[in-house]
C-alpha cells in the first residue's frame, strides 16, 4: 500500500506531502498514546491519531513513521504542519473516526504493528 | 576513542522543547550513515529518556558519543532520584503529571523500552540526588 492508497480508502485530505503520496505504507497503528506508539511502531507504518501536538509529530520522525492521519475531522495548525515538514512525514486529515480508518485499512490487508 | 560527542542540556518542565534533543541526534547519526535498525532503537530510547527528563528530573543534560562499534546515550539529571527502581521498571508504572498525559506519555513504558531497545543499559538512581542512565548499542 502507499500513502496514496491510504488517502483514497480514508477519503483523506493531504495537509503536507503531495510529493510524498507514492511513499510505501507496511503497517497500521491507531494511537493516542504516544508511549504506545515508542514502544511498538516499526518505520513505514500509517499513525492514525485523534491526539494533536507537535509530540505527535516528533514520536513518528523517532520511528520512521511514513505518515500521520488525523482523524475525525480534527485539524493540525501551521506549527505542527511545518514540524512534520522537516521531518518529511506526510500528514492527511479524515472526517472518520479512528476505529473506522482502522477498519478500513485493515479490511484491505494492511496489518497491525507488532512489538518488536 | 570517540569519534563524536555532544551535549544536550535538557530543561525540566519544558514539553515545547522536549524532543529536539532527540531531533538533533537521529538527524546526525542519519548523516553519519549509521545502520537503520540500530538508528531505530537509539531513536526511540533517545525520545524516551529525554521526555524523561523533561517530565520527571529537575532538569539535566543527554550526552551522545559516538566511538567505531558503539553508540553510547547517557542521561545524568540533578534530583529529585527514584526511591524504587524495580517499580520504576515495571511496564505500566507511572507517576507522570497530567500535562505529561494530555501529551500522549505517561503510561509506564519509558524505561522498559529503553531496556528493550539498547544493547545494555543501567540505571542507577539516588533520592536527592539524582538518576544516571547508560545506554550502549552495538554496530
Amino acid at each position: 500500500m502507499t500513502v496514496q492508497d491510504v488517502r483514497e480508502i480514508l477519503q483523506a485530505e493531504v495537509l503536507y506531502g503531495e510529493d510524498m503520496l507514492d511513499k510505501p505504507v507496511e503497517s497500521g497503528c491507531g494511537a493516542d498514546l504516544m508511549s504506545d506508539v515508542l514502544a511498538f511502531v516499526k518505520a513505514r507504518t500509517v499513525l492514525i491519531t485523534g491526539l494533536i501536538n507537535l509530540h505527535v509529530v516528533r514520536t513518528s520522525e523517532m520511528v520512521d513513521i511514513s505518515c500521520i492521519v488525523f482523524s475525525r475531522g480534527k485539524m493540525p495548525s501551521e506549527e505542527i504542519l511545518e514540524e512534520a515538514a522537516e521531518a518529511g512525514i506526510a500528514v492527511l486529515a479524515t472526517q472518520m473516526t479512528t476505529y473506522q480508518c482502522c477498519g478500513e485499512l485493515y479490511k484491505r490487508g494492511l496489518p497491525g504493528t507488532r512489538r518488536r | 576513542m570517540a569519534i563524536l560527542e555532544q551535549v544536550f542540556q535538557v530543561e525540566a518542565g519544558a514539553f515545547a522543547t522536549a524532543g529536539e534533543a532527540s531531533m538533533t541526534i537521529k538527524r546526525t547519526l542519519k548523516k553519519l550513515g549509521i545502520n537503520a535498525n540500530v538508528l531505530h532503537q537509539l531513536s526511540v530510547a533517545s525520545y524516551e529518556v529525554e521526555l524523561n527528563l523533561v517530565i520527571h528530573s529537575m532538569g539535566g543534560a543527554l550526552t551522545l558519543t559516538v566511538e567505531p562499534d558503539k553508540l553510547t546515550l547517557t542521561s545524568k539529571d540533578v534530583g529529585p532520584g527514584i526511591p524504587d527502581i524495580g517499580k520504576a521498571m515495571t511496564e505500566g508504572y507511572s507517576t507522570a503529571s497530567e500535562e505529561a498525559r494530555s501529551l500522549g506519555f505517561g503510561a509506564g513504558m519509558g524505561l522498559p523500552n529503553m531496556k528493550r531497545n539498547a544493547t545494555t543499559f543501567s540505571i542507577e538512581s539516588e533520592v536527592g540526588v539524582g538518576t544516571t542512565i547508560v545506554m550502549t548499542f552495538a554496530l
